[in-house]
């Protein structure tokens, strides 16, 4: 007995570190998880009633880290957008800046742009919005790390005139690319960011964001963040806009079968997600609808490309780059892999809102369409023989030839459509393996050129065709290329045309055509990047809850349904005063 | 005894110890760099920015250091309790991901772990005294032994889920909840819960069953057994004892299933997304987040060898031979 006893005590002794271990602030399982932050506001009963709420999913691949606006990439979803507002708003059909927190803007010489905001917009503490807010925010990208800090490459100087008027001076005026800026900048508040030290800006978390926009962030969890709708929302009178959700919980993505579980449960409202065989959701009685009910039952987000690296042989051969074009069937990508949920790109990789900019005598002179034989025919005419009669061509210098082509493990219908290109590029003579490295592994290799072929979709629509060519021509290659001409292609006379497009004025039409044909030119001829398809702006709704969702027939709302990074001022902020009740 | 004791300490201390330096280890070797995958989700164009930016991350998180003296301060900040920051969820500390996290997955864990071990084993031994039930428990056992992990979630989620809409298929709780100490909150819980324990459950419940029975014929078919049973022994006295022996070899193992289970519960919390450590670790991996993975792992480490202390002690409470090997030794 005596023994029994003894042996107790180093049951005592763990239970007693275990204790320790968890008493430091340990939440008991059945109270997980709390957000580390003071609690703004509850919902009432910390619920969200069904009928109020509208549940997303597909921006979020991990759990909501931060609510910093600057940190584009990995805030919150909705933070800029809901809680952060812009400039101005950037309208995808009408293709036009639509002002938002600005009343109006306009050049008052060639360099220089003075920008009225609205009055009597208040953040969500009460200070009002004023100019010196416009003002802090452009000086934050003075900051060596803010990512916007290239605008000072260009931008010299910004005054706030008076309380709603501010100009900005520039060395040079890079419209397009100010256009772009205009709508992409979420405005912060000087009273809370102007103290801040670089640190604080790029790595705060800014727990209890105050904004100007329409929502206010509520919680987050691991899995989810949510927000309430402010009723003295500026908008509301001034744009007459009414966000119809209360409450908006996105749902940070887990697989593919959850997403489509919650959909067919009417758990979700709105999922931005790429799932495979959407076409056949559409087509079932499911209650689930996509912006067509016929292919490409999406509207194009942006393009994806195949990119050779065009420091290596024989890819920095146009012609074998151009017989290499002529050789991919994409017709059996967009049909066999995507079962027709993508559209096939044109020859220049202009998305189809950009259509009015698309040369079509340069692409009847120089695009490329599939056509096995031909490809086999350029090939030979440029050099590339079958010299050791194994069906495939070799290097010009008789040495096999044979070319990886990567995307990311995981991603299945890339990996899928690789396979593909493989299998096509091989019936002209060409021989390409395709290889699946971890994500992580492929940015490094993509930005260090230490690849052949890999495919990327970096550029989405934009208020210009310059920020594609802007990735496809930018100069000079670095040592690391992290988000532009991965394929570290080399053309001064393209790049100072691409420039030359940015100092186009937006309203000048006809000279932004003058200048993109000459590009598409050079474009085509080179091919310096090979346009394949255009990725889908996916978004599978459901009219469980919330009604008349954006679709392409009918007199329904045109602007996008998502909530994807940057999306928000594309139309999908509108898309949330559109929507109705499902019971009314 | 506390020679016993104080042995099973040092091996516990030297596994730690080894177990702690892998896991810093093998997250370094990973092909790939941490700091530029992050910017290269923060979409840096500009050369001069990049350099900024990269040289101020590399930084931070210590990684400019020669890797002996990350190894060292690696220790260094353990012992004083500090795991550091997430990279992939920056600026997150990393203590406060897995604070949120571990309550999920301990309340995943250990109740599918014992109460499949319990029931398991009370199934193996009735299964081996009846030959009907002997012909049906043992398939089933097999079948659900050999069943992977995330093959039983997926259909589970799919049946009742799916199909019947009986049971949520994903998250810790609902997405209109918000965390409270109300009667409604705890209920949702259990309900989210209740998939993925019984997965879990279910299939460690087979491999249990099926080691109780095949132990139990083998004690009741041994020397002691029939003495007993020549002696006139009553069938159940014998059958009691035949018990305890053969429940021996199932506590030592439980332990060793640890592990195991640890790993089955990572898939499982995956396919219900259930905000456990599971899919924490999966996206820390990907995202080669070093201090994540160390943090989340140093967790089941730890876990897993408290688990098997316990079960240390528990062994000499059940089996006297252990104790009076003690005596005899001191």
């Amino acid at each position: 007995m005596r023994n029994r006893l003894r042996v107790l005590i180093p049951v005592v002794a763990v239970g007693l570190v275990v204790t320790a271990c968890s008493s430091g602030g340990t939440p008991a399982s059945s109270q997980p998880a709390q957000p580390n932050t003071a609690q703004p506001p509850a919902a009432a009963n910390g619920e969200f009633p069904r009928n109020e709420t509208l549940y997303t999913s597909g921006t979020q691949w991990g759990p909501p880290a931060n609510m910093n606006p600057i940190r584009e990439w990995d805030s919150a979803t909705g933070i800029k957008g809901l809680v952060y507002e812009t400039l101005f708003h950037y309208d995808t059909v009408n293709l036009k800046l639509v002002p938002w927190l600005a009343e109006s803007g306009s050049w008052t010489d060639d360099k220089t742009y003075t920008l009225k905001i609205r009055q009597g917009i208040k953040w969500s503490d009460g200070q009002p919005f004023t100019a010196k807010d416009v003002k802090l925010t452009f000086d934050l990208g003075k900051m060596k790390t803010i990512p916007y800090h290239n605008i000072w490459d260009w931008l010299t100087d910004i005054k706030a005139v008076d309380d709603t008027t501010v100009t900005f001076t520039f060395s040079t005026p890079n419209y397009q690319e100010w256009d772009f800026q205009l709508y992409s900048r979420a405005i912060v508040p000087e009273h809370l960011w102007g103290s801040m030290t670089e640190d604080q800006v790029l790595n705060g978390v800014n727990d209890n964001p105050v904004g100007t926009g329409a929502y206010k962030f509520v919680s987050k969890d691991q899995d989810r963040v949510a927000y309430q709708r402010r009723d003295d929302w500026w908008g509301k009178t001034v744009l007459n806009m009414d966000p119809k959700p209360k409450y908006i919980v996105d749902i940070v993505n887990s697989s593919n079968e959850v997403a489509m579980g919650l959909l067919l449960q009417k758990g979700m409202d709105l999922s931005n997600n790429f799932l495979p065989g959407a076409a056949n959701l559409v087509k079932g009685n499911f209650g689930i609808s996509t912006y067509y009910p016929e292919p490409p039952y999406m509207l194009s987000a942006n393009t994806a490309w195949l990119v050779p690296n065009n420091t290596k042989k024989p890819l920095s051969d146009p012609a074998f780059r151009r017989a290499l074009a002529t050789s991919i069937d994409t017709k059996q990508i967009v049909e066999g892999v995507y079962g027709n949920l993508v559209k096939a790109a044109s020859p220049t990789g202009l998305l189809p809102q950009w259509d009015q900019f698309v040369d079509q005598s340069v692409i009847s002179k120089y695009g490329f369409a599939f056509d096995t034989e031909k490809a086999k025919k350029m090939l030979s005419d440029a050099g590339y023989k079958d010299t050791d009669g194994d069906g495939m061509v070799e290097n010009k210098d008789g040495s096999k030839l044979n070319l990886s082509l990567i995307v990311p493990s995981g991603w299945t219908d890339w990996m899928e459509a690789i396979r593909s290109i493989s299998a096509s590029a091989k019936k002209s003579g060409i021989q390409i393996t395709p290889d699946f490295p971890d994500y992580n592994a492929l940015v490094e290799k993509r930005g260090k050129g230490d690849f052949d072929l890999v495919i990327n979709n970096e550029r989405q629509l934009s208020n210009s065709p310059w920020t594609y060519y802007d990735y496809v021509f930018n100069m000079p290659v670095n040592k690391i290329q992290n988000t532009v001409n991965f394929a570290r292609y080399e053309n001064e006379k393209g790049w100072k045309l691409v420039q030359e497009l940015d100092n186009t004025k937006t309203d000048d039409v006809a000279g932004m055509k003058s200048k993109l044909s000459q590009i598409e030119e050079i474009f085509l001829e080179d091919l310096p990047v090979i346009p394949l398809w255009y990725n889908g702006l996916w978004a599978q709704v459901s009219s469980g809850v919330w009604k008349n969702w954006p679709t392409g027939v009918g007199d329904t709302p045109k602007t996008p349904a998502v909530m994807w990074r940057n999306w928000m001022e594309l139309g999908g902020f509108e898309t949330l005063t559109t929507l109705q009740p499902a019971g009314t | 005894m506390r020679r016993y004791f104080g042995r099973k300490l040092l091996i516990y201390g030297l596994t730690f110890f080894v177990a702690v330096t892998i896991n810093w280890m093998i997250p370094r070797f990973m092909p790939g760099d941490p700091v530029a995958s992050m910017l290269a989700r923060a979409n840096v164009t500009q050369p001069a920015a990049y350099e900024a930016m990269r040289s101020y991350y590399t930084g931070l998180f210590g990684l400019d250091q020669p890797i002996w003296q990350q190894y060292l301060n690696f220790w260094g900040r353990l012992l004083r309790g500090d795991f550091g920051t997430s990279i992939y969820l920056f600026p997150t500390p990393v203590s406060t991901v897995i604070k949120g996290a571990v309550p999920y997955s301990i309340g995943l864990v250990m109740p599918s772990v014992l109460l499949s071990w319990v029931v398991g084993n009370w199934a193996g031994a009735i299964a081996a005294r009846r030959k009907v039930l002997d012909n049906t428990a043992l398939p089933i056992g097999y079948v659900l032994t050999a069943m992977p992990h995330m093959w039983l979630g997926v259909l589970m989620a799919w049946g009742f889920g799916v199909i019947l809409g009986w049971l949520p298929i994903a998250g810790g709780y609902s997405f209109s909840m918000r965390p409270s100490l109300t009667w409604a909150f705890a209920w949702d819980l259990v309900v989210h819960w209740f998939l993925p324990f019984l997965s879990l459950f279910l299939i460690a419940l087979g491999g249990w069953a099926i080691g109780m029975r095949n132990m139990i014929i083998y004690e009741l078919e041994s020397d002691y057994s029939n003495y007993l049973s020549a002696l006139g022994a009553p069938q159940r006295l014998i059958r009691r004892y035949a018990f305890r022996n053969a429940v021996l070899p199932q506590i030592t193992g439980l332990a060793l299933q640890l592990g195991v289970i640890v790993a089955g519960a990572l898939v499982t919390e995956i396919v219900f997304s259930y905000p456990g450590l599971g899919s924490l670790i999966l996206n820390a991996i990907k995202n080669k987040d070093f201090f994540l993975i160390q943090g989340a792992f140093l967790f089941i480490v730890l876990g897993v060898l408290i688990a098997n202390f316990i079960i240390d002690i528990v062994y000499v409470v059940v089996d006297p031979r252990t104790r009076a090997g003690m005596v005899a030794g001191t």
